[in-house]
């Protein structure tokens, strides 16, 4: 039973990794970016919860109403501005600009807002919990994040699959200078791309601000953890993004059954296990960087 | 006339001495053809003689050092390529290019949605290649050379161009299905669209095109109809053993 209470455990904080680097797979997926700011961008979404949706007069925990749709925007601006420019070089460049919007990022954090750790105040709901059996109880918290996580992959999914802005994704992914030959506007493809992946984030950096306290620091931690989740998953693959966040939420569980400090060591053992093996993570296609 | 020697009426497609760089190399030096409706214009060469640079440079995948390229009198160089095939000018390029993780059907699906009015919708294309509705859920990676080709041809014509561009479209596939692919030209060119051919296979290039532009190692060799051409003369522009002259062209 107390096996069974460490993978329910790992299973649900997965769903939290998973929502975490499902904006980072959908990026590398299509772009071929990997985005070192990722950490900090979910950072930013819950201070912008903490901060700014008061103002709204909305409870912190509906914060998602206001801030998804402001990452969205700035994911598009960021992309069409920022990463574009780098895009058009080599993904070395695109490396350091991200690197460079991280540390800008975390010192705007520092400079704006101190040091000091901040939480989003979403009341009781932080420690309610149901008992399954008299050995494992799961956080409200926990299995709601874990729902919004495989809704959103779902509807991820669905949205690349079904539609015609989808189709158009998955086309310029394959390949930028055919789907350009096709009419697409490459450019504007990748926008939207950002945007989703920086909603996505932003859910994911409300969720954190929730289950604990945030600081302008805690992106490097949060982007090896999606970065973890990615690869093992295998890089471009939404559910495979699912399967790799519980796999390292297991691992992690697994090591602090044993010892708290070995919960991360456990699960970094995991991710080099996976890169070892089987480098494209577990249901990762082959990439070609252009 | 000769090519550059144009009209005053704007053509279809009008490239005015278009010389082409890739790095160091020129490419391309001071080519210039037109395209009207109808037309079939076959650019032939051998192996590095820069056919491919110009339709790329044509669709905006490259950019050109000197020269204009002009679509129904307006000058195109400077947009980009989504903005071109908008405009009517489709390259189908060399390998094919259709997007292996979309099925045959999403390959259509995705040239068509900036398309033209025009006479080709997916219907149109499954009438002329009838056998795609059968395996239209199929990842195009399942499709032989010859079906991939038809593909990517159904793929360029969805969007209804004015232009349509195909780069090397025998190649790597057996004759009896490079004959099968050809079936389908005379039925575009009814419809009015300027085809601009490259090809490698120059009996086959001959016996499709309206006229025929060769080039050799970048610079025009040789053009005029393929009635009006004798094989020699082919022949010396196509591997340059002789010195030959641009001869005119009758238009």
């Amino acid at each position: 039973m107390i096996w069974l209470n460490v993978i329910v455990s790992g299973v649900l904080l997965g769903g939290f990794y998973a929502l975490f680097a499902c904006g980072l797979s959908l990026m590398f997926g299509v772009m071929k970016i990997i985005n070192l700011a990722h950490g900090d961008m979910a950072v930013v979404a819950g201070y912008t919860a903490v901060f700014l949706v008061p103002k709204f007069h909305l409870p912190e925990v509906w914060s998602f109403l206001v801030v998804v749709p402001i990452f969205a925007l700035l994911g598009y601006v960021v992309q069409r501005t920022l990463l574009q420019k780098s895009i058009d070089r080599d993904p070395f460049t695109t490396l350091l600009v991200t690197f460079g919007l991280s540390v800008v990022i975390e010192n705007l954090l520092l400079e704006i807002y101190t040091a000091n750790a901040q939480s989003i105040n979403i009341g009781s709901l932080i420690s309610k919990s149901f008992a399954v059996n008299s050995t494992i109880y799961v956080s409200y918290l926990s299995l709601t994040v874990l729902i919004v996580s495989i809704v959103v992959l779902g509807a991820l999914q669905l949205f690349l699959s079904k539609t015609s802005t989808g189709r158009q994704i998955r086309a310029v992914s394959d390949d930028r200078e055919a789907a350009q030959l096709c009419g697409t506007n490459y450019r504007h493809i990748f926008g939207i791309a950002s945007a989703l992946a920086f909603a996505t984030v932003a859910l994911a950096g409300i969720a954190y601000g929730m289950y604990s306290s945030i600081s302008p620091t805690a992106g490097g931690v949060n982007l090896l953890f999606a970065f973890e989740t990615v690869v093992i998953g295998g890089i471009g693959s939404l559910w495979g993004t699912l399967v790799g966040g519980m796999l390292l939420g297991i691992a992690q569980m697994f090591g602090a059954h044993f010892n708290e400090q070995y919960q991360v060591l456990a699960g970094n053992i995991l991710f080099l296990v996976v890169l070892a093996i089987r480098p494209r993570g577990l249901f990762g296609k082959k990439v070609v960087m252009s | 006339m000769s090519d550059s020697e144009v009209p005053d009426a704007h053509h279809l497609l009008e490239v005015a001495n278009l010389t082409i760089y890739h790095g160091q190399l020129r490419a391309v030096d001071d080519v210039s053809f037109f395209l009207d409706k109808s037309d079939v214009l076959a650019i032939i060469g051998a192996n590095g003689a820069g056919k491919s640079t110009l339709l790329r440079t044509i669709a905006g995948l490259h950019i050109q050092t000197s020269g204009s390229i002009m679509n129904d009198g307006v000058e195109i160089s400077k947009l980009r390529t989504f903005r071109r095939v908008r405009r009517g000018i489709s390259l189908v390029p060399e390998g094919r290019r259709l997007f292996p993780s979309l099925t045959l059907e999403e390959n259509i699906q995705v040239g068509a949605q900036k398309a033209a009015d025009g006479p080709f919708n997916i219907a149109a294309v499954y009438e002329l290649f009838a056998w795609m509705p059968e395996r239209r859920r199929q990842k195009v990676g399942q499709l032989s050379g010859g079906e991939q080709q038809s593909v990517a041809i159904a793929r360029a014509l969805v969007a209804n161009p004015k232009v349509l561009m195909i780069d090397e479209v025998s190649l790597g596939l057996a004759p009896i299905v490079i004959e099968r692919i050809y079936e389908f030209l005379p039925k575009i060119v009814n419809e009015g669209i300027g085809v601009l051919l490259v090809e490698q296979d120059v009996s086959q290039a001959l016996a499709v095109a309206t006229r025929v532009h060769c080039l050799l190692e970048g610079t025009t060799s040789l053009t005029g109809t393929p009635s009006e051409l004798s094989s020699q003369a082919i022949e010396a522009a196509y591997f340059g053993t002789i010195h030959s002259t641009p001869t005119s062209e009758t238009t």
